[in-house]
Formats: structure tokens, C-alpha cells, sequence
């Protein structure tokens, strides 16, 4: 059916010689940002660290680093503490879903609900999350489950918002649309409702993710003896700064990782036209 | 499946503003197996009309009788089709098509019922493909499809071809007769466009500025295909634009000279509806 396929120009994929080409320059230029920022820590690092009396600093420095996260990636412990944090990520958050969803959707379907929990949720979304910590050891017997809350409590907050967003951001054409064919209240809502908000849901879990990353390594200074936190503050106590400065750098890479892994997920649904 | 429309008038309270009344005081009925196009200008309220009668919205007052019950919610008897394609981008075209019926536990041959649909519309090969892959011309065929597999005693259209271009819209319109032709539904049909109103409808309402009232009824005893350029047609079209010409300019303009000729030029913006 010739006619008919070339309507819509907008929504043709680009040429894939283009594409390559885009590609080709996403990388590149990456590159460079990668090396700019290399030469900036070191001149910052010479700058800092290399004047007299400083020499034990040197570790911070980009060469030390580097030698020391070669060692870094292959000791057990390592791995083990990265699991260890991996972990309390995932159930933090597993549970900061299990709250936020349903309580986003229920937001963003009502709108006097939604009314009433504005001035509450925004009041305490802008509580900083490590102010809950002496109130999280007084309330929870163990460190791990003291983590948990600490990471659920900041990441609730983007999830709530974010599926309520969704919610009310649903074309009503598929509402109406739904209505016609005859849906119920509860069709509405699981068959409409829920997976045109899911792109909102991903979104709001790349966001629990970053919040999730940072509050983590704060929370693990807290009495617990594995994760990276702790790992920084071993390496802080040891004076062994090079072994710091890698895991400084092991932290921001697994979170790059994660996060880019979502913005995939993110892109599939984009390409889905949703 | 006999409409009738009793006196029906739709407001709407804007926050802050005052009623503003789109529809007023409308009675007209249609009858069973019938096309009839209702035809207005945009904004009129055409829209608001149909959410009405696919039971959307509720009335302000008056009152819709489908075989003398009053409607009172949407049902799928009265399937909807809307100016813009609203198929689920996270279902393929076949899924779309069977969505309703899957929704009401109608799941009796559903299969075959779909796979003739998608046939009759010549969508075959496209079942697994998802919307977002589709012209806007074969996704309003899918939402067509959608919408006919229910089977509706009343199909209700919402300009549904204004946003396509001349071949696809002209390719739809000769499907969309053919459709009513063999399963002798009732068909509502929405348009601004003159020209579609008479190659399509068996008898066009005119409707007039807001607020809304029915201020013309005219009949096309036309054999399907209908000849544009045919002098019965012409006539038709001479008519209702003076009608148009009587209600919207007054005395104003004088648009006699060329039968069948609105002005374009004399729509302009100064004259159009001060003069009521």
C-alpha cells in the first residue's frame, strides 16, 4: 500500500547512515570529555597535592588511582562490599516502589487527594534524607535495616511524584476511547491507566537510583562493616589515599553504569512511541 | 436502534466565568440504518454533540432516547470514532482491534472476527506491527476496525478524516459507505467539510454559531458513488451554503452572484458572525 506509508514523516527513523554518523560522534566526543576531565584532576591534583608537606597526599593523584583500582577490581572484598551496597540499593528502593506506585497512582487519579498530600509531601521531600539518621538507629534495631529506611525515605518521594505525573499526564482520548468499548472503573485503571504511565515509572526510577547512589555512601558510614561506604572510610583510617581516591572513582563508574541502563530501558519505551 | 434527540442543551462552568452554553434546545431523531451528517463549523460544538451521544458527558437538559431508553452512560453499541487515532502504543494492531472485546469478556471468535476486519481494511500483514509504525490513515482503519468489531448498532464519527490527506481520506470515505452498505448500522457522522457531508450523508443537519442550535435539516437522495461535479450535488451544495449565508452573514454579503461559491475572502475577520 505505497499511498499510504510516507503520512508521517516525524515519526520515520532517521537514515542509518545517520545514525552511524551520530553514533560515531556521541562516541568521540565522550572520549574527549573523558580526557578533559582526566587532565583537569591532574592539574588540580598537582596543584593541591604536590606542594611541600603534602607528599602523603600524593595517592589522590590520577596515576596512584588508577594503580590502585587495577588492584581494587581484583580482590574479593571488593566485590563483596559492591554486592553488600548493590543490595540495600535494591531493597531500599524495591520498597519506595512498593509504597510510591500505588500511592502515585491513587494521587494522580484523584484530585483532591492529590490536593491534600501536596503541602506534606513536598514539605518532607525537602528534608534532607541524612537528617532521618539518628532518628532511623534510634527506631530500627539493626544498621542494614536502618540503611534501608534511609534509602527508601529520599527515593518515595521521586516515585510518588513522578507516577502521579503519569497518571494525569494519560491521553484522554484513550480514556474516552476505553469508556466506549466499555471499561469498568478498575479496567480503566490496570488497563489504560497503569502502562501509559509506565515510562513515568522508569523515569522516576532512574531518579531513586541517583538519589539512591548518593545517599548510600553517607549511610554506610554508619556502624556497618561492609559496602562501599565503609570501604571509604577503611581506606580513610588506613591513610591509603590512593586506595580512597579508586574507590571514589569504582562508585561513580557502577553508578554511570546504572544509570545508563535505565536511559536505555527509557529510550526503548521512547522508540515505542509512547 | 431509532435516536431521538428531545430538546437537549449542554452548558459548561469555566472557573471563574460565567455558564457558557454550547448546545441549545436541539431535537431532531434519526432513524434506523441511517447516515446522517451533522455539519457546523469549527468550534460549534459538533464535538460536545457526540460526547453526548456516546454518553461521555452528561446532558444539562433535554434528553437522548436510543429505542426509547434514555442514555445514560457509554456504551459500546454506540462505538466512537475520534478525529485523532487513539490506539495503545504498548499494544500491536491486532491487540488494538480486539482490545474492547477482550475488556468485555466478548472473546467468542474473536480471531476470525478480527483477521476479516483486518482484511476488509487492508491491514493483513500489519497485525503484529505496533501503532507508532503506522501512516495516520492505516491507524484510523485500525481504530475503525476497533470499533466495528463490537458490532455497534450506532457508529459515531468524529471528523475522523480531517487530518488526512485528499487520496487517503477519499480511500477511507468509500470504505467507511461500503461498511454501512453491507451491515446497515446507524451512522452519526461529524465534519466541517461541506463536500463530505454530501458525498457521504443521507440527510445533513446544519447546525449554527453558539450557542448551538440545529438551524437546517437537508436530504441527499444521491446514489452511492456520488459525482462531485454532478448537478444534483451542486444543488444541494448551493442550498445549504446559502443557508449558511442567511444564518452566519445576514444581509451583509452578498454571495448570490456565484452559486455554490463560499467567499473565502469575505469569511474574513471582520464579518463573520457579528451580524447574526
Amino acid at each position: 500500500m505505497p499511498l499510504y506509508r510516507n503520512i508521517n514523516k516525524k515519526k520515520q527513523s532517521p537514515e542509518s547512515a545517520e545514525r552511524e554518523e551520530a553514533n560515531a560522534n556521541r562516541l568521540s566526543y565522550g572520549l574527549l570529555g573523558i580526557t578533559v576531565f582526566l587532565i583537569l584532576w591532574m592539574i588540580c591534583g598537582y596543584i593541591v597535592f604536590s606542594g611541600p608537606g603534602l607528599e602523603q597526599f600524593s595517592g589522590f593523584l590520577p596515576l596512584p588511582t588508577l594503580k590502585a583500582l587495577i588492584v581494587l577490581v581484583q580482590e574479593q572484598g571488593f566485590w563483596f562490599s559492591v554486592w553488600a551496597s548493590l543490595r540495600r540499593v535494591m531493597i531500599g528502593i524495591a520498597i519506595a516502589f512498593i509504597a510510591g506506585v500505588p500511592s502515585g497512582l491513587l494521587i494522580g487519579f484523584y484530585s483532591r487527594l492529590s490536593m491534600i498530600t501536596y503541602t506534606p509531601i513536598q514539605f518532607v521531600r525537602m528534608i534532607s534524607p541524612l537528617s532521618w539518621m539518628p532518628i532511623a538507629l534510634l527506631v530500627f534495631s539493626s544498621f542494614e535495616t536502618a540503611i534501608w529506611f534511609l534509602i527508601s525515605i529520599s527515593t518515595v518521594w521521586p516515585v510518588i511524584i513522578n507516577t502521579s505525573l503519569g497518571v494525569r499526564r494519560v491521553d484522554i482520548h484513550w480514556i474516552n476511547m476505553a469508556r466506549n468499548q466499555g471499561a469498568r472503573d478498575d479496567q480503566l485503571l490496570l488497563k489504560i491507566i497503569v502502562p501509559s504511565s509506565l515510562p513515568y515509572i522508569v523515569t522516576s526510577l532512574r531518579l531513586a537510583l541517583g538519589v539512591a547512589w548518593i545517599v548510600l555512601v553517607p549511610a554506610e558510614f554508619l556502624g556497618i562493616s561492609s559496602g562501599l561506604g565503609y570501604l571509604i572510610n577503611d581506606a580513610r583510617d588506613t591513610m591509603s589515599y590512593d586506595r580512597l581516591m579508586a574507590i571514589v572513582i569504582a562508585i561513580g563508574i557502577i553508578g554511570f553504569i546504572l544509570d545508563g541502563s535505565i536511559e536505555l530501558l527509557q529510550k526503548k519505551f521512547r522508540s515505542t512511541g509512547y | 436502534m431509532k435516536i431521538r434527540i428531545r430538546n437537549i442543551s449542554k452548558s459548561f462552568h469555566f472557573r471563574g466565568k460565567k455558564k457558557f452554553t454550547v448546545l441549545k434546545d436541539i431535537t431532531f431523531s434519526i432513524g434506523q440504518g441511517e447516515f446522517v451528517v451533522i455539519l457546523g463549523e469549527s468550534g460549534c460544538g459538533k464535538t460536545t454533540f457526540l460526547n453526548l451521544l456516546a454518553g461521555l458527558l452528561p446532558l444539562s437538559s433535554g434528553e437522548i432516547l436510543v429505542d426509547d431508553e434514555k442514555i445514560t452512560g457509554p456504551h459500546p453499541s454506540r462505538a466512537i470514532l475520534f478525529q485523532q487515532p487513539s490506539l495503545l502504543p504498548w499494544l500491536n494492531v491486532q491487540e488494538n482491534i480486539v482490545f474492547g472485546c477482550k475488556m468485555r469478556g466478548d472473546t467468542e471468535n474473536i480471531r476470525e472476527r478480527s483477521d476479516r476486519l483486518t482484511e476488509m481494511m487492508g491491514l493483513k500483514g500489519f497485525e503484529k506491527v505496533r501503532p507508532h509504525e503506522l501512516s495516520l490513515g492505516m491507524a484510523q482503519r485500525v481504530c475503525l476496525a476497533r470499533a466495528l468489531i463490537g458490532h455497534p448498532q450506532i457508529l459515531i464519527l468524529d471528523e475522523p478524516f480531517s487530518a488526512l490527506d485528499t487520496f487517503t481520506r477519499n480511500y477511507l470515505q468509500q470504505m467507511l459507505i461500503r461498511f454501512w452498505q453491507a451491515e446497515k448500522f446507524t451512522v452519526v457522522f461529524v465534519t466541517h467539510d461541506i463536500n463530505e457531508a454530501i458525498l457521504l450523508g443521507n440527510r445533513i443537519f446544519l447546525l449554527g454559531r453558539r450557542p448551538c442550535r440545529l438551524v437546517g435539516t437537508f436530504d441527499v437522495n444521491l446514489h452511492y458513488p456520488r459525482d462531485i461535479s454532478s448537478r444534483p450535488y451542486m444543488l444541494i451544495r448551493t442550498n445549504i451554503l446559502q443557508r449558511f449565508k442567511k444564518i452566519f452573514l445576514g444581509n451583509q454579503f452578498r454571495m448570490d452572484d456565484i452559486p455554490g461559491q463560499a467567499h473565502p475572502y469575505k469569511y474574513g475577520i471582520g464579518g463573520f458572525g457579528d451580524n447574526k
